[in-house]
């Protein structure tokens, strides 16, 4: 009647959450720069960076079962195709001409 | 894995060692899988549901940059930046009250999770204070919207799409201190063990998601125009 | 109900009580109180569909006003997707057999089933309310910005209905899904699971990956008219196609919500009703799958001309063919299943073929319409209508007509009048093309949908049109009767009585409580017709 997680030492959950508030600050820091076109890919890198952390150390998925982490990566693959091919009209918009459009 | 099925209706199979087994799995393990693939799954649906804001969000931001420069430019940054290490301090309270329930350590488990829901309430007092400025400012989407401030209509329609966001979001902290409210109970009458912590577990699940989110939501909603307010 | 002849412990009769089935965890009873709620509603939005059948019997427009018009199209729309097809086979059938075929002793999640009850009665109570407090007349679909600005009916309360009804789709298919994960007995495999298992996982994937935006979607559409925030506003910047898109990320893959599980119960009657194992298993398996993920890439067919961008139609048209491949797939090995079967025609059977024909007629026109240029011309016509409601009633009603006729007899332990089935399944064959063939002809003339006056030329083919409504309403109404009948003065149901494969044939008629007296081990293919072993129980 075991459960399956390992527990996880204290150090490693303050490491991260000092990593997730270093990366807070960071993604603060960047923002005040501009880049350009960049500028929303690296907030959302730094983003998905967080979430990734969440996910895999505070929420346990590496001692999760292969079929979770499926379950997590397809939850955001179709996050993905909703917004693929919904700008797959909006950014399309002007590539082929109509008359009277 | 063997046994007979038990007649009666009470949701304890009398076979079993593990009081919180429920009759009709055969084991804590089945039983724990079930648990996590489900609870998984849900957050999945939850995904999708806050999908369909930030696709909304993307498209008008495609569409309108200037005017969510603008808008975000109105957001309160350090209000924002402050409510992002606040609700990363409560994942890391959570993350170490379900370790608390994994070394059946009772009292840290009260601890961790009263701090949780301490971080959660100081989150939402700020979010208060945050929507009672943009009140003032006239910033609310509606008859009362400020329409001499540049772009105002879709200025508008960047603060209908803020209000959303952040108010289902925090919707859902307020129904995570629900449920923490009853996972502390649980703990308190000494529920969690080493040998079964699901529930403690599966909150925390919630309140971890709930924090995902955010990190999202403060990049994209606050800091699009930093660049423009430091120079 | 109690008998003699039904064993003392079946699950219909212990516990005893009132409370006992509302409060219920036992999936079997749950999926009882789901039959007799979406019966209810499939009456109410047959009624609503014979007010607009009688209003287009005569040209003029002059039996409802036009306001009135919508508003029957609409619930009809409404009531027919929400709360009776979305959980028409799922809710009933899937849950009644899905942990019977896996060989488990529930869903994994009992209570969570009971409370998806509760959501989906509540939201229909919530949408009923709208019905009274007036009505709703924006179509099914909620369009925007009429929906959300011009509409002077009650959408925000119906859009909070169908919010909370997305809720309890949501925690069937969660259910469905950590069910055929966690829940499988011992020896049952994935490539041993019938087929109906396979479509209703594809289903649930379905449901937990699409309802979640339609929740959002319609709740953006209640905050936009109830707190006065601007989403689809034109006025303030708002586009109305960002709504079509989230609408039919969510309702083109709920079509396949609706067949998806009637496919699975035309695998399991054609290998029953055939006595072979199905044509190419893995083959129909796995096009469920491909049907579920295929289907969340098409929503643009919708769109063609709501001003989305040429190139984006081109991309989507051609993804809608590929949809055609599993349901061809499908089509193709029911058939060759049936090739060289000993056949029988019990009454399961004649839904099946009627099933078989109409589909592929609803298939094949959803082609037409898949097609970027055509789709122009046919695009709000009638022949859209006549598509949809071949898959949609002669395809997923049908099926689900043959699924509860082929395991009534489990359900309820009583046998129902072979004659009366074959006559109703006629009389819905019969009913339902004589009402939807004419409006393919119709459409394709220009008649477009939801007007309630058209010109005189069109007379006779409203007329047909109505007249086999009749017929099919007859045809629906008929069952009710016998099956009621049945249940009170029904012969006692064997409990194998189709001489079937499958889990749920080696228990009694009707089940007790837990399904299964001993441990299940599962030793064999599913439809294992050829070998004369029995699957083992205990």
């Amino acid at each position: 009647m075991s459960q399956h997680a390992p527990v996880t030492p204290v150090s490693t959950y303050v490491n991260i959450f000092v990593a997730l508030l270093v990366l807070t600050g960071l993604t603060y820091v960047v923002a005040t720069f501009d880049f350009g076109l960049l500028n929303t890919p690296i907030a959302l890198a730094v983003a998905i960076l967080k979430a990734a952390l969440v996910i895999v150390y505070f929420m346990g998925v590496r001692y999760n079962t292969p079929l979770t982490k499926v379950v997590v990566i397809s939850g955001f693959c179709w996050l993905l195709i909703m917004f693929g091919l919904t700008l797959n009209d909006y950014l399309t918009r002007a590539w082929i001409g109509v008359a009277g459009r | 894995m063997q046994g007979t099925v038990s007649a009666h209706d009470g949701g304890h199979d009398a076979h079993a060692h593990n009081p919180n087994l429920q009759h009709h799995f055969y084991s804590m393990e089945q039983q724990l899988e079930a648990s996590t693939l489900g609870m998984w799954l849900f957050l999945v649906t939850e995904v999708m549901f806050f999908g369909g804001m930030f696709l909304a969000y993307l498209i008008y931001r495609v569409i309108y940059p200037e005017a969510w420069i603008l808008g975000s430019n109105h957001l309160n940054v350090a209000m924002g930046a402050l409510n992002t290490g606040v609700l990363i301090c409560s994942s890391l309270t959570m993350a170490l009250a379900v370790r608390a329930a994994q070394t059946s350590n009772r009292g840290a488990q009260i601890r961790y999770l009263l701090l949780t829901m301490a971080f959660g309430s100081v989150f939402l007092i700020v979010k208060y204070f945050e929507y009672a400025e943009k009140f003032e400012h006239h910033l609310v989407p509606g008859r009362h919207f400020d329409m001499t401030l540049p772009q105002a209509g879709q200025q508008q329609l960047f603060f209908s799409i803020y209000f959303m966001m952040t108010g289902i979001h925090a919707i859902h902290m307020i129904v995570g201190l629900g449920l923490m409210l009853v996972i502390l109970t649980m703990a308190w009458r000494g529920r969690f063990s080493a040998s079964y912590y699901t529930p403690i577990e599966m909150s925390g699940l919630y309140w971890h998601f709930v924090d995902i989110v955010w990190i999202f939501l403060f990049p994209l909603l606050y800091l699009l125009g930093a660049h423009y307010s430091a120079h | 109900m109690s008998d003699v002849s039904q064993p003392r412990n079946s699950y219909l009769d212990a516990p005893y009580g009132l409370a006992s089935w509302l409060l219920t965890k036992d999936h079997k009873r749950i999926a009882m109180l789901y039959l007799i709620s979406i019966t209810i509603f499939f009456a109410i939005g047959g009624l609503f569909a014979a007010g607009i059948r009688l209003e287009l019997l005569t040209p003029q427009g002059d039996l409802w006003t036009s306001d009135l018009y919508n508003k029957l199209f609409t619930l009809h729309g409404v009531v027919m997707i929400f709360f009776f097809l979305v959980p028409s086979i799922p809710a009933t059938l899937g849950n009644f057999l899905m942990p019977i075929m896996i060989g488990a002793k529930d869903l994994a999640f009992p209570r969570i089933n009971l409370i998806s009850w509760y959501l989906y009665i509540i939201g229909a109570t919530v949408t009923l309310a709208a019905v009274f407090t007036g009505g709703l007349d924006t179509g099914w679909t909620f369009y925007t910005p009429y929906s959300s600005v011009s509409s002077q009916t009650a959408v925000t309360t119906a859009a909070i209905g169908v919010f909370i009804t997305g809720f309890s789709s949501i925690l069937t298919g969660l259910n469905f899904i950590v069910t055929t994960h966690r829940m499988r007995a011992p020896g049952m495999t994935w490539f041993r699971l019938p087929l109906f298992v396979w479509s209703n996982y594809a289903t649930s994937l379905v449901m937990i990956l699409g309802t979640p935006v339609i929740a959002i979607t319609v709740l953006l559409v209640a905050a936009e008219r109830a707190l006065g925030l601007g989403f689809f506003d034109p006025a303030r910047g708002g586009d109305p196609v960002l709504f079509q898109h989230l609408f039919w990320f969510y309702s083109h893959p709920a079509v396949y919500i609706m067949i998806l599980p009637g496919m699975g119960v035309i695998s399991e009657l054609v290998a029953a009703m055939a006595r072979k194992q199905v044509f190419g298993y893995s083959f129909v398996a796995f096009s469920s799958l491909a049907i579920a993920i295929l289907g969340f890439l098409v929503w643009g067919h919708h769109l063609f001309v709501s001003s989305q961008s040429i190139y984006a139609g081109l991309v989507f048209s051609i993804i809608t063919m590929l949809v055609a491949i599993p349901s061809a797939v499908k089509t193709f090995n029911w058939t060759a299943t049936l090739y060289r079967g000993s056949i029988s025609w019990q009454s399961p059977t004649w839904w099946v073929v009627g099933f078989m024909g109409l589909f592929t007629i609803g298939g094949l026109t959803g082609v037409f319409l898949g097609t970027l240029g055509l789709n122009i011309h046919l695009t709000d016509t009638y022949f859209v209508v006549a598509h949809f409601h071949y898959i949609m009633v002669g395809g997923a009603i049908m099926a689900y007509m043959g699924g509860l006729h082929f395991w009534w007899p489990k359900m309820t332990g009583r046998m129902f009048s072979d004659a009366g089935s074959k006559t109703s399944a006629v009389l819905v064959f019969v009913g339902f093309n004589l009402t939807f063939f004419p409006q393919f002809v119709l459409g394709f003339m220009g008649m477009p949908r939801r007007y309630h006056a058209y010109p005189d030329e069109w007379q006779v083919l409203n007329v047909l049109s109505s007249c086999g409504a009749g017929v099919l309403a007859l045809g629906y109404a008929l069952p009710l009767v016998y099956l009621t009948y049945s249940l009170f003065r029904g012969a006692a149901a064997p409990a194998n009585p189709w001489g079937a494969k499958g889990l749920e044939w080696t228990i009694p008629s009707p089940p007790t409580t837990y399904n299964f007296e001993a441990e299940v081990r599962v030793d064999e293919p599913a439809y294992n017709y050829k070998s004369t072993r029995e699957v083992h129980v205990g």
